[in-house]
């Protein structure tokens, strides 16, 4: 029974539309089941024009969009069901609230073919499951953006709708504020079961949200699957993408950390061979099984040198080493430091003035897990 | 020196017809221009301000001939009520209109074109039909520029002269605007006269549009349309 309700409510959307403006072609086909589906790529992959097509705001040149059974689009059928038939729930980018009216008036503003009663008492629950009751009567100008955003969700959800679309609505906040947020959106989604698309540039947000991803690239479904899946495979190793790295490692995947978004690699110097004791890195996670050999690249820029342990930082990485050598090349010093790998540093003057850097110091390297870059071997 | 009260009374009247008709007709024209994407939409903005360059007496001239008795319109007009449509107010209520329209038309849809796309596409996932949502947003987002409309359409009526002369001619309380009147004091040489009414004139219309503007930048205080950003 209740896996026939959850058949009854999954998104089928396959379609093609050519934008004629530019030379874009959006080609889709995917499943999306009730819960969060992150749609996932960079600007001008084609997440907007998707979402508007679901929507009914473009029409798709081909192809069929239904929920469940239920067709919205159908290009066979000559089917293309009006923007205000589909009851699909958007949150734009910008969120569109109406700024002539109150946060009340907003929220109701779909619900005017109900009674007066009814319409309050659905208007006065959302609000309260989005926390913004205190705000009825304040117009959208005078709020603040998160909860602009808790406005704009409780409007596009007290019609109940079969589908909500999200288009990076949440991008401008705090982290914080941000999570907060989705507890709630999904805290009502555990009660109301219905398929999110969540669009997204942000690889935090995918691990973060991740049900089930789907990344877009060029108007095309690269991958479709949980996060850990779909995310980033290494990059294919050429000459021009080495060319910005001055330290390039080979790797050993040591452990996965799926929840956390990362992976432990163990670092050998390519030239030396492996008589040194392997060094740890946590990177971001690709799509690598333990044990499998890659190469990581790290900008000498991006890596911070201090002559004591620090504390407290929020880089996963820190290693101990000994300076090897410092050579002044214009107004950049390129430090040598062995750490169990040999890796370069840039540093300023001042830096090197300040920390009185000599060979055969004692230093600590910082290495963020996001500077660190895996390509395949 | 008497001020002519009736071609005053008269003036006030037509050029509150006027708007008010202009206000109903000109919204759905406005509305089109704002939002149709037909290819050929240019030139019904090019007819639309016509009116603005043409000299009123070619309006008016073209206005004699649609409306007398030689035309289909005007012969039914005439069938209908027994008597032409030159040199009535009626007539120069139909020339006012036509002489006005692109005071009205082009603010109207200036206005609507303003109005942000996205919260008229959030009004239609909302499940709002087009009518509805251009009387709920639409509308009420572009109060600046249909007060403007409006009380550019009065003002301009309120001080047209042209097209009343070659359409409805110079009959007392009928067709006699107060411009007609002051070009009749002037030929008179009733200097006198002409200065009052025509400085009378001069304030009310300034009045008119001074009151319109600050509305409108009340209006703009209340309502901010791109506030939210």
């Amino acid at each position: 029974m209740d896996r026939d309700k959850t058949a009854e409510r999954v998104l089928h959307a396959q379609v093609r539309k050519r934008v004629a403006a530019s030379d874009f072609v959006l080609d889709v086909d995917f499943h999306a089941a009730p819960g969060f589906t992150i749609v996932f790529g960079a600007s001008g992959a084609g997440k907007t024009t998707l979402l508007d097509c679901v929507a009914g705001l473009i029409q798709p040149d081909s192809g069929r969009i239904a929920i469940g059974g239920q067709a919205l689009f159908d290009a066979a059928e000559h089917l293309h069901l009006t923007v205000e038939k589909r009851n699909i729930g958007y949150v734009f980018q910008d969120l569109a609230l109406f700024p002539h009216l109150t946060v009340e008036e907003n929220v109701e503003y779909g619900l005017s073919h109900l009674p007066r009663a009814e319409r309050n008492q659905r208007t006065a629950t959302i609000l309260a499951a989005f926390r913004v009751p205190h705000l009825a009567r304040s117009r959208p100008g005078s709020i603040s953006g998160g909860e602009r955003q808790r406005v704009a969700l409780a409007r596009a959800l007290v019609t109940d709708p079969v589908v909500l679309l999200l288009d990076e609505p949440l991008t401008a906040l705090d982290a914080a504020t941000k999570a907060r947020i989705i507890d709630d959106l999904r805290a009502w989604n555990e009660a109301h079961r219905i398929p999110i698309l969540y669009v997204t540039h942000s690889r935090e947000e995918v691990f973060a949200l991740g049900e089930s991803v789907l990344v877009l690239d060029g108007g095309r479904i690269l991958a479709h699957g949980t996060p850990h899946e779909v995310l980033s495979a290494p990059r294919q190793e050429s000459v021009a993408h080495l060319a910005g790295f001055e330290n390039v490692l080979d790797a050993t995947v040591e452990s996965l950390h799926a929840d956390r978004g990362t992976m432990t690699c163990l670092l050998y110097q390519n030239e030396s061979g492996a008589q040194a004791q392997p060094v740890p890195l946590e990177t971001p996670l690709v799509r690598a099984g333990v044990g499998s050999t890659l190469r990581v690249g790290i900008r000498a820029g991006d890596i911070l040198l201090a002559i004591a342990p620090p504390v407290g930082l929020s880089a996963r990485n820190v290693i101990p080493g000994c300076l090897l050598s410092l050579d002044r090349r214009d107004v950049i010093i390129s430090a040598r430091v062995n750490c169990g790998v040999e890796l370069e540093v840039h540093l300023t003057l001042a830096a090197r003035e300040a920390l009185q850097l000599e060979p055969g110091k004692d230093v600590w390297l910082v290495i963020k897990t996001h500077s660190c870059h895996l390509m395949q071997k | 020196m008497s001020i002519d009260w009736q071609a005053f009374w008269l003036t006030l009247r037509l050029a509150l017809i006027v708007s008010a008709l202009l206000f109903v007709i000109g919204l759905p024209i406005a509305y089109w221009i704002a939002f149709s994407r037909w290819r050929w939409k240019f030139l019904i903005e090019a007819i639309v301000a016509l009116p603005i360059v043409l000299p009123p007496t070619v309006l008016g001239f073209y206005l004699l001939v649609v409306l007398g008795p030689h035309s289909p319109l005007g012969r039914w007009w005439i069938s209908l009520t027994g008597h032409t449509l030159a040199f009535t107010f009626s007539g120069l209520v139909i020339g006012s209109i036509l002489y006005s329209l692109p005071f009205a038309v082009q603010p109207f849809s200036a206005s609507f074109s303003s109005v942000d796309r996205r919260l008229i596409s959030a009004s239609a996932t909302l499940g709002v039909s087009p009518l509805k949502t251009f009387f709920r947003v639409t509308v009420p987002l572009s109060k600046p520029g249909l007060i403007t409309g409006a009380a550019l359409t009065f003002a301009h009526t309120m001080g047209e002269f042209g097209v009343v002369l070659m359409v409805g001619g110079n009959i007392p309380g009928i067709t006699r605007t107060v411009s007609i009147e002051i070009f009749d004091q002037v030929q008179a040489s009733n200097y006198a006269t002409a200065n009052a009414t025509a400085l009378l004139l001069l304030v009310i219309c300034f009045a008119m549009l001074a009151i319109v503007y600050g509305l409108n930048r009340k209006a703009w205080l209340i309502a901010p349309i791109h506030g939210q950003r």
